[in-house]
This record gives structure tokens, C-alpha cells and sequence, in this order.
């Protein structure tokens, strides 16, 4: 009598050709799922400041005073830290999204999408440092004073 | 002797979603994704890198300066078809994160009711502020 039940195959020996999950399979927990999730985040974040921005542009239209006023926030330097994020949420989203493209599209993107990720990465920090330095030298300068 | 017979389709036979059939709306969705993505990746990198990067970054954006570049049907056609494509790409992505979260049939309807009224309202005032801005308004 094997597994309680009578009329059950004998599987004894058979132990090895039983497939677990292990922890981490080759998408779950790995670069291709955590790739995924920071599209959806980077995405959804950037939906709500596009509907944000196009209200207080739309201000252009009421006067050159009150458009004048809403820009200043933008020029806040806690506001321009929270842009350089915006600009990194975005410059993720495209680069992780031609990414997606060649993974749908092209024969071999599934078998180099790893190594893809760790590209676009690389990517992004190369623009980004320089981009970060553009981004912030006015308020650097308006926080610690020109030196 | 006539005994009732279950009705079993042959194999193979396409699987029917709702009475009115397939529609291909999702595979369109799939697609616009990747296509206004690449189109997008020109226009708001460029718009990110004019407007936050070269030439002093935002410390120089005012009244005037917008003036200045809708003057030209360029930056005018540009900035239309990104507000759409920017738009329509965002809405549709919140779509399908409401299909994938929101699991009660009325919460999904509420969500998408808000999504899509939202979409209405920046694509009208946005298209609309483009169309009619006015550089000598006081």
C-alpha cells in the first residue's frame, strides 16, 4: 500500500523525476519579474504627473501671470530633485520598453533579455549622472552658494 | 428510445468570448503599446532634455518662452502629438493595471469610469490650449 490508497501506482524510485519549484524559477523573482514591476510603477507614476502637467500648462491660456507662477514650483529645488526622478522613472520606462520590444519582436530576445536588462541599465546611469549634474547645478548653487 | 445528448464541440473549434465574438481590440492594444512607445521615446526624451537639461534647464521656462516656441508649427505639432500619443498610451497602460488589480466587476467600472474622463479632459483642454494659445494674451 503506497500513498493510503490501495489501487495507487508504486512511485517509490521515482522521486527524482519529480519537478519542484525551487525559491526563484527563471522569471519569478528575477530580473525578468522585477523589470516588469518597475515598467508598471515607473508607468503608472509618470500617468499621474502627465495629468498634472497638462493642467498647469494649460494655465498659458488664463495668463502669462498665473503660467508664470505655477512654473516657479518646477524651479523649487526640493521640486527639482523630485523632476530629476521624474526624468529617471521616464528614461527607464523607454529604454526597459525597446527592451520589451526586442524581446516580442526579435527571434533571440528571450535568450538575451537578461543580458538586455543589465544593458539598459548601464544606459541609464550613463545618462543619468550627467544628466543629474544639468538637472541640479541651479539648485546646488541656490542651496550651498556659488562658489 | 431518444436520450438527451450533451452538446460537445468538435475539437479545435474557436473558443467564443460573450455573443458577439472574437474582436481583436487587445491584440490593437498590444501593438499601439509598442508602436506610440517608439514614437514617444523621440518626443518626450527630446522634450525632457529641451526642458529640464540644455540651456539652463527649467530655470529659464516662462510665459515668453512658451510664446517663443508655439509660434512655430514645429514645436506646435510636436507637442500635439505627443499630448495624444503620451495620452492615449498612459490611459490604456491604467487600463490594463485596473483589469489586472481591481477584481470586484463595479470597482473596475468606477476606476475605468475616472480613467477615461480624465483621458477626455486632458486630451480636450490640452488640444485645446495648443489650438488657441494666444503670445500677446495680458
Amino acid at each position: 500500500m503506497v500513498n493510503g490508497h490501495e489501487n495507487a501506482p508504486d512511485l517509490r524510485g521515482y522521486d527524482r523525476f519529480v519537478v519542484t519549484a525551487p525559491a526563484g524559477t527563471l522569471y519569478r523573482g528575477r530580473e525578468g519579474m522585477w523589470s516588469w514591476v518597475a515598467q508598471r510603477i515607473t508607468g503608472a507614476l509618470t500617468f499621474f504627473f502627465l495629468f498634472a502637467h497638462v493642467l498647469d500648462t494649460a494655465l498659458v491660456r488664463v495668463s502669462p501671470d498665473s503660467y508664470d507662477s505655477v512654473i516657479a514650483t518646477y524651479k523649487n529645488p526640493f521640486v527639482n530633485v523630485l523632476e530629476l526622478g521624474l526624468v529617471g522613472a521616464v528614461l527607464f520606462h523607454a529604454l526597459n520598453g525597446l527592451r520589451i520590444i526586442a524581446i516580442d519582436f526579435w527571434s533571440r530576445g528571450p535568450r538575451y533579455q537578461q543580458m538586455m536588462l543589465w544593458t539598459i541599465v548601464v544606459v541609464w546611469l550613463v545618462v543619468m549622472v550627467p544628466g543629474a549634474y544639468f538637472m541640479l547645478e541651479h539648485t546646488f548653487a541656490a542651496i550651498f552658494g556659488q562658489a | 428510445m431518444t436520450a438527451s445528448v450533451p452538446d460537445i464541440k468538435a475539437p479545435r473549434s474557436q473558443r467564443r468570448f460573450g455573443s458577439s465574438g472574437r474582436s481583436n481590440f487587445e491584440l490593437c492594444s498590444w501593438l499601439f503599446m509598442r508602436m506610440s512607445g517608439v514614437v514617444l521615446i523621440v518626443l518626450v526624451l527630446g522634450h525632457l532634455l529641451i526642458m529640464n537639461v540644455l540651456d539652463g534647464g527649467v530655470q529659464r521656462i516662462n510665459f515668453a518662452f512658451v510664446a517663443g516656441r508655439w509660434a512655430s508649427p514645429f514645436w506646435q505639432v510636436w507637442d500635439l502629438l505627443m499630448l495624444w500619443l503620451a495620452q492615449l498610451h498612459g490611459a490604456n497602460g491604467l487600463r490594463i493595471i485596473i483589469n489586472d488589480y481591481a477584481e470586484r466587476d463595479a470597482t473596475r467600472m468606477w476606476l475605468k469610469t475616472a480613467l477615461y474622463l480624465s483621458a477626455v479632459l486632458v486630451l480636450f483642454t490640452g488640444t485645446l490650449v495648443i489650438f488657441t494659445f494666444d503670445p500677446n494674451l495680458t
